[in-house]
């Protein structure tokens, strides 16, 4: 299903009026290896990128070195040094798996390359309308300076064998979590999940949530969090270990699911639990679902740094990325379970057919079930309730 | 033999020891010093002022963290003390050194993060433990809740620093015992009607302290400082100081380098104020012992105290030895749920997947333990070989020149030799690691070989002299065959020592560089036992390995000759 899609792609199916400067990127990329700077923390995404390698290499003679990071901000602090450093060309990031406060400093900084996602034969796939999740990063416009891969979403995942009627909302987690003590816990704030958990509280729970899209000032945030700690207040007396301790990150929290210590895990991919499942880390009764009122969700992208050695192999592997095959293979459940960031709309027949006839699993939420997604807050409420919280709660 | 010859060697030596060892440290502590007082010009801090120090004073946590880690430090320290001796005293006779030492091994060579992990499991509410009486004994369908492991209190940290600390005390006892006449104290002393536990305490404790009392300063500040077990075992919101300046250094807020400085330099002044306080607390001892052992009490109700003490340690090894079974086990599970007591489907998954990495792994901890081991091992028997040449017993300085890599925390002078490193360009590579691990190698290494070294029989020198040998001929022909199994055995600690390494590993390659133990403790955080299994086995596996190498090589290559078999050591 992957090849005729390639090849229809090769022999022209792009517009017309972008062949010719495409062409262009296409020749001057032959040859090239992408130093790909992507968070190498799973062990599946690096498998998929190591699968792309080879695709594009037969393809278009492009290969990709990833460069696995335990933090982008490892990327970004190099191109400043780069940059520092007088070295405005042959950078040595090409590309890196990027978003929110790190493609914000980025961009203010002018270090990205672009805007380049218009110039991307496979764009026409996206939804590019103003405001789509597909050209917002964190509520900041892209502008064309990254190129959409992935899709992430908040999800709360639970063991349908202990638990079949699960809170469907923060609110009603709380009473849950009132009547079953101790079942229930979040990783700590301090890592990304953590503080994810509490933006999606804060969204449902505070009382404008249209104010989160701006920056969080100090007025604007006490008025927006206080249910939110007052919510939480509540909560924490009932939380595993009454909230003295949290696990440190999702992995852990998903553990702590199978060996039965709490009912709940969550996860900022739809597909964690089914691909979970599917290695044997949980067990086949798990089940995810978005809380009914929507949940956060953003896109992953990639993007180009202004003084990359290799950006046309950087913009081949970036349209790979938004081929329907690809896409439809990084949904398949086996490979990566991450969600298209493709506009089902603008797919023609062989391209949805494609996406039909992925493997499923039972583990794996319906569209229906994933509900709406709820824009992530301006990066400055993350930052900001991870210090309150600190605050609050350290003892 | 000439003085000159000597004295050159033992020149060469020195400015090694100086220039690669302790010259590092130094350079490393003053950029720590710079940046607390925030100077650290790559982020553009450039103003000496006090600045790191309010803002770390004002991090959520700071106070907590400071208390917990002298807790831990202190009452692991001691109570390992307490168990290893009272263990020593209940089971000396029962027996002998050598088997002792065998018996120990094991707990010695596997790293710290193997161990703890598998303590991890063990103790969890939905540990191994657990399971093994769940739910025929308990009831528990789900694992209760009960914080047994990362507690606010700190004692699974505790626990998990005895099962670590007490059976290297008992291997230190056991060495100094054997240079004490205590069976004759021991008889002198229930000829005239004192007990065998008061003897130990009144009698031979007090002799037996000062020969072991370094290596308690050692693990006084290792338990101090300990950033690997403590991630694992201890309490999470706070953390111990040494996790916390850790977690700092390495946040992606960059301006948090200056106050994770300051608490650096505070580690070390922990570590120096905990040793001194712990020295006033010998004292204290040494005047109320000398009044408890005037007053002549035969007090033979010691004997219930020692046998809690050898049960306790029994108790311990046990523990031990469960927790490494256990990783053995998950790196062959598929699915092993709670409250099952074994898993419910195996497999070798774990061990087959392509490019899980562990082989890349496997291959940097051979490369770097192997180099590290045989720069030290070198480093070690020149120096002892230039101590012999000048004649001279070692002086008190050159001692704590040994251990000062050991008495100083790690993460004190980590991050400024890592920029002292990357001014010298040597950053992020293998050689900085190299380097970064033979100044915790080589002190192992010196202290497993000096007592071996100087109990070599020097008429047997003497002999080969009047044949007309020369100094280096006496070397390779006659000291290093009759003390290979000394020196293999030294080198095989040097290179558990270097396996165990986790922050150097961490600071020096940049995190580029990985090595079964740096996997195994981010592992330890991510969400697969069973992969976690196969690192922490084979982890622990690589020193039982050099162990063996250690006892067959000599074994084999001297078994043509039974004068050197089983007699050098």
């Amino acid at each position: 299903m992957r090849l005729p899609l390639l090849a229809a792609l090769a022999t022209g199916i792009a517009l017309p009026a972008l062949a010719e400067s495409w062409d262009d990127t296409v020749a001057a990329a032959k040859g090239q290896t992408v130093y790909w700077n992507a968070w190498g923390g799973d062990e599946r995404t690096n498998d998929f990128i190591a699968w792309a390698s080879d695709e594009l290499e037969a393809e278009y003679g492009v290969t990709i070195q990833q460069v696995k990071l335990t933090d982008t901000a490892e990327a970004v602090t190099r191109v400043i040094a780069e940059k520092a450093a007088g070295q405005t060309m042959g950078g040595s990031v090409d590309m890196i798996w990027i978003n929110g406060a790190n493609f914000l400093s980025m961009k203010e900084q002018g270090l990205l390359h672009g805007p380049f996602l218009h110039d991307l034969p496979n764009a026409k796939y996206l939804d590019l309308s103003d405001g789509s999740a597909a050209v917002v990063d964190f509520t900041i416009p892209t502008e064309g300076y990254e190129s959409p891969w992935r899709l992430a979403k908040f999800v709360l995942t639970h063991d349908s064998a202990r638990v079949a009627e699960p809170p469907k909302s923060m609110a009603a987690l709380l009473d849950w979590s009132k009547a079953n003590p101790g079942r229930v816990t979040h990783p700590a704030v301090s890592n990304f999940m953590g503080a994810t958990f509490l933006k999606q509280a804060l969204s449902e729970l505070t009382p404008d949530a249209g104010v989160l899209q701006g920056e969080a000032t100090d007025e604007a945030f006490a008025e927006a969090t206080a249910p939110l700690w007052a919510w939480y207040d509540d909560l924490r007396p009932t939380l595993w270990r009454e909230g003295t301790t949290f696990p440190e990150n999702e992995s852990v929290l998903q553990q702590m699911l199978n060996d039965g210590e709490v009912d709940f895990a969550m996860a900022f991919d739809p597909a964690a639990a089914a691909a979970a499942v599917e290695r044997g880390l949980l067990p086949e009764t798990v089940r995810s679902y978005a809380p009914e009122g929507g949940s956060i969700g953003n896109i992953s992208f990639v993007a180009i740094p202004y003084n990359a050695a290799h950006k046309e192999g950087a913009m081949v592997v970036a349209n790979f990325l938004l081929d329907p095959a690809t896409q439809a293979r990084a949904q398949d459940i086996t490979v990566l379970g991450s969600y298209s960031v493709l506009d089902p709309a603008k797919l023609d027949d062989e391209a949805g057919a494609a996406f039909a006839a992925l493997p499923s699993s039972p583990a794996l939420p319906t569209n229906e079930a994933l509900g709406r997604t709820l824009n992530e807050p301006h990066p400055s409420w993350m930052t900001r309730i991870a210090e309150e919280w600190a605050r609050r709660y350290t003892e | 033999m000439t003085a000159t010859e000597g004295r050159t060697l033992r020149l060469i030596v020195l400015a090694l020891v100086a220039g690669g060892l302790v010259l590092p440290i130094l350079a490393g502590l003053w950029e720590t010093a710079r940046a607390a007082f925030g100077v650290l010009p790559a982020i553009g801090a450039t103003d000496w002022s006090l600045e790191p120090w309010h803002r770390l004073f004002a991090l959520p946590g700071f106070g907590t963290s400071l208390t917990l880690t002298l807790w831990t430090g202190f009452a692991s320290t001691a109570l390992a003390l307490a168990l290893a001796v009272g263990f020593a005293a209940a089971m000396y006779d029962r027996f002998g050194v050598k088997g002792g030492a065998r018996l120990l091994t094991p707990f010695l060579a596997t790293p710290h993060a193997a161990l703890a992990i598998g303590l991890a499991f063990l103790i969890a509410p939905s540990g191994w433990i657990a399971r093994l009486i769940s739910p025929w004994a308990t009831g528990w369908a789900l694992p209760p809740d009960v914080a047994t492991v990362n507690d606010p209190m700190g004692l699974a940290l505790i626990l998990g620093l005895l099962v670590k600390e007490v059976p290297f005390f008992l291997l230190v006892i056991l060495a100094a015992l054997s240079q004490l006449p205590v069976r004759r104290h021991l008889s002198a002393g229930r000829a005239l009607g004192y007990g065998r536990g008061v003897v130990w305490i009144k009698v031979i404790l007090p002799q037996l302290y000062p020969l072991i009392r370094l290596p308690v300063y050692v693990v006084l500040s290792f338990a101090l400082s300990v950033v690997d077990i403590a991630i694992i075992l201890g309490p999470s919101n706070p953390p111990v100081l040494s996790v916390a300046v850790t977690r700092w250094f390495l946040a992606a807020d960059t301006s948090l380098i200056l106050p994770a400085s300051a608490a650096a330099l505070l580690q070390s002044a922990v570590v120096i104020g905990g040793i001194a306080l712990w020295r006033g607390a010998e004292r204290l001892c040494a005047v109320l012992g000398r009044i408890w052992t005037r007053r002549g009490g035969r007090g033979v109700s010691a004997e219930p105290g020692l046998m809690a003490a050898g049960g306790a340690v029994v108790v311990l090894m046990g523990l031990g030895a469960l927790a490494l079974v256990s990783l053995l086990i998950w790196s062959l599970a598929w699915r092993w749920s709670f409250p099952n007591a074994l898993p419910e489907s195996w497999s070798l998954k774990a061990w087959m997947r392509p490019g899980s990495g562990w082989d890349a792994a496997l291959e940097n901890t051979l490369i770097i333990g192997i180099a590290t081991t045989t720069v030290s091992v070198a480093l070690a028997i020149a120096w002892l070989e230039g101590e012999d040449r000048a004649r001279l017993p070692r002086a008190g300085w050159a001692e704590a020149l040994i251990y000062l890599p050991l008495l100083v925390p790690q993460i004190a002078f980590l991050y400024g030799l890592q920029v002292v490193f990357l001014r010298a360009g040597i950053s992020g590579g293998m050689i900085a690691v190299i380097w970064a691990q033979a100044l915790f190698v080589f002190p192992y290494v010196m202290i497993a070989l000096s007592d071996p070294w100087r109990a070599l029989d020097p008429r047997l020198l003497r002999a080969a002299a009047a044949l007309g040998a020369g100094p280096v001929r006496r070397l390779l022909a006659v000291k290093l065959p009759i003390l290979l199994r000394p020196i293999m055995t030294a080198a095989a600690i040097g290179f558990a020592v270097s396996v165990a390494q986790y922050l150097p590993t961490l600071f020096m390659g940049s995190g580029r560089i990985a090595t079964l133990t740096t996997e195994a403790v981010t592992l330890s955080s991510g969400s697969d036992r069973r992969v976690t299994g196969v690192y922490a086995v084979l982890q622990a596996a690589l020193p039982f390995v050099a162990y063996l190498t250690a006892l067959a090589l000599p074994a084999f290559l001297h078994r043509h000759r039974a004068g050197l078999r089983g007699g050098a050591v």
